[in-house]
């Protein structure tokens, strides 16, 4: 089943440290077999946001690798929530406590922590957890959209009505995000499940794309290059870099190649044994 | 850390560096930096300093203060400024390595902890907790406009078809990226950035040839009057002057 999923995804990764920083504190991991792809953006001094990007990127990795082994994603508990939902809460909870462990317990790393944004596919959807201001976007048909919504003070600007999304745009508080993994002891992981449809693109990507590049730009990036998704990547994060390339700049693109329903009643998971 | 020069008669007396966020001039001895010469008050003037901005304040003095000459009640201090006090001298000179960092720094990605009282928007309503450097750095940092903004390459250019069905055509390049060719068989993306055009391959077993050369998977800078042949047409890109 999990080779079907594979086989049904294509993936592409690319992360750049843009044209200012010397260092990349973003990390970003994807697993086709899977389903699955991480992204996080870390912050903190010296390689602290290093450190702990990387915690957390290492930590969902692993976490679901070994979690999938045992259940499949779409099994819903009692209440009806698919297995994939449980788990990013869970890992993305884990990832939270080792950081804020390292955090506490070595002065170097002190107060560092790290956005996340993370994409398990399973039986035809998307499970989506977020932390912070690392994106994921959603490219169906000629329509793309914001599917995540930033836990940043901007956002909370623009949903209270303080300011409009044309004053956001030349806003100095870009960079301050309300919610993130590693700073307190529990972190709230805003998850959401969507259907997909083949030939969907999903870009999850850090404010280093999303801050440099207006999303009109994006959109047209990713439709005008969805046959070559390599060139995609690499074309974003040359728009960034254009723009001034401030920050690091992350991109994964998960393009849905095909149906990957997971096969119910007897026979067709028989066939799906033997297949 | 930023300092001032104290200097009398063009001869240099001595460095003061402003390491706390109130040094205060005047000619009382409790003052941080004490000029003593009668045409000083006792408590002549403040100056404020808060991370890599300093604020000069005269505090009502009888002869007043002059920055560059003209006299001042308050005054954000700029590199090279120069304070009279009396017939004192001093130069503030802000620490160039401090500046650079700020300006680095603000754009990192920070976090905003509890729950966002709302008056806090305002800046420097104050009530940010831990993220304070934040609010006062970024009110000098010039806000920058997001992409594509005043970032064109300055000449427009096109693209003119020179055979095939469509032949004369002109396609003028007024997005950032603009697709050639026909989808399915051979595609080709000319991308425009600060410093030019580019060409490079998309989609299709053969590459876009440019002067009659094939390319490879690069991108390739475009020069007016270059020959692409892309799908088994031939097209011109030039540069339009405007």
């Amino acid at each position: 089943m999990t080779t079907k999923l594979g086989a049904a995804l294509e993936v592409v990764t690319a992360t750049d440290p843009g044209m200012v920083r010397s260092h990349n504190e973003d990390s970003i991991a994807a697993d086709r077999e899977l389903g699955l792809a991480v992204l996080a953006d870390g912050m903190g001094g010296y390689n602290a946001g290093e450190v702990a990007s990387g915690i957390a990127v290492a930590m969902l990795t692993s976490e679901m690798r070994e979690a999938l082994a045992g259940t499949s994603a779409n099994e819903a508990d009692a209440s009806g929530t698919p297995f994939a939902v449980t788990l990013i809460r869970d890992s993305a909870g884990k990832a939270n406590a080792a950081i804020y462990q390292a955090a506490q317990s070595q002065p170097q790393y002190a107060g560092m922590g790290t956005t996340l944004v993370a994409a398990l596919f399973y039986d035809n959807h998307v499970a989506i957890g977020h932390i912070g201001d690392s994106r994921l976007y959603r490219l169906r048909g000629d329509g793309f959209e914001q599917v995540t919504r930033d836990h940043s003070l901007l956002q909370e600007q623009i949903d209270s009505g303080m300011i409009s999304k044309e004053q956001a745009r030349y806003s100095q508080n870009k960079n301050l995000v309300t919610r993130a993994v590693g700073i307190d002891p529990e972190v709230e992981t805003e998850v959401h499940t969507y259907e997909v449809e083949p030939g969907d693109i999903y870009l999850l990507c850090s404010d280093g794309l999303s801050d440099m590049v207006e999303d009109e730009d994006i959109h047209n990036t990713l439709s005008m290059l969805r046959t070559n998704l390599p060139l995609a990547a690499q074309q974003l994060i040359q728009l960034a870099n254009d723009n001034g390339g401030r920050d690091n700049i992350s991109v994964i693109l998960v393009r849905v190649l095909g149906d990957y329903a997971v096969p119910s009643g007897w026979f067709a998971r028989l066939k799906a044994w033997f297949g | 850390m930023a300092k001032l020069i104290m200097s009398l008669d063009n001869a240099v007396i001595r460095e003061v560096p402003l390491d706390k966020e109130r040094v205060t001039i005047g000619r009382k001895a409790h003052n941080d930096i004490q000029v003593d010469n009668l045409a000083v008050s006792g408590e002549h003037a403040v100056i404020v300093t808060i991370l890599n901005d300093s604020f000069l304040e005269d505090l009502g003095s009888t002869n007043g203060t002059l920055v560059n000459g003209n006299p001042v009640k308050k005054h954000i201090l700029q590199t090279n400024d120069v304070i009279e006090i009396g017939k004192y001298k001093f130069k503030y000179v802000a620490d160039q390595g401090a500046g650079k960092a700020s300006v680095a720094d603000f754009e990192k990605t920070m976090v905003l902890r509890g729950p966002v009282p709302r008056a806090a928007a305002a800046p420097g309503a104050g009530g940010f907790g831990d993220t304070q450097i934040n609010t006062t750095t970024t009110v000098s940092s010039p806000s920058h406009p997001p992409a594509s903004l005043g970032k064109q390459p300055e000449k427009m250019a096109a693209v003119q078809i020179l055979t095939g069905p469509n032949a004369g055509k002109e396609l003028e390049l007024t997005k950032n990226l603009t697709t050639l060719g026909k989808p399915g068989v051979q595609v080709a993306v000319i991308t425009r950035r600060p410093h030019g055009h580019f060409i490079t391959h998309v989609e299709g077993a053969n590459f876009p040839i440019v002067n009659g050369k094939p390319l490879d998977a690069q991108a390739h800078q475009l020069n007016d009057h270059d020959v692409i042949e892309l799908a088994g047409v031939k097209m011109e890109f030039f540069l339009k002057n405007s």
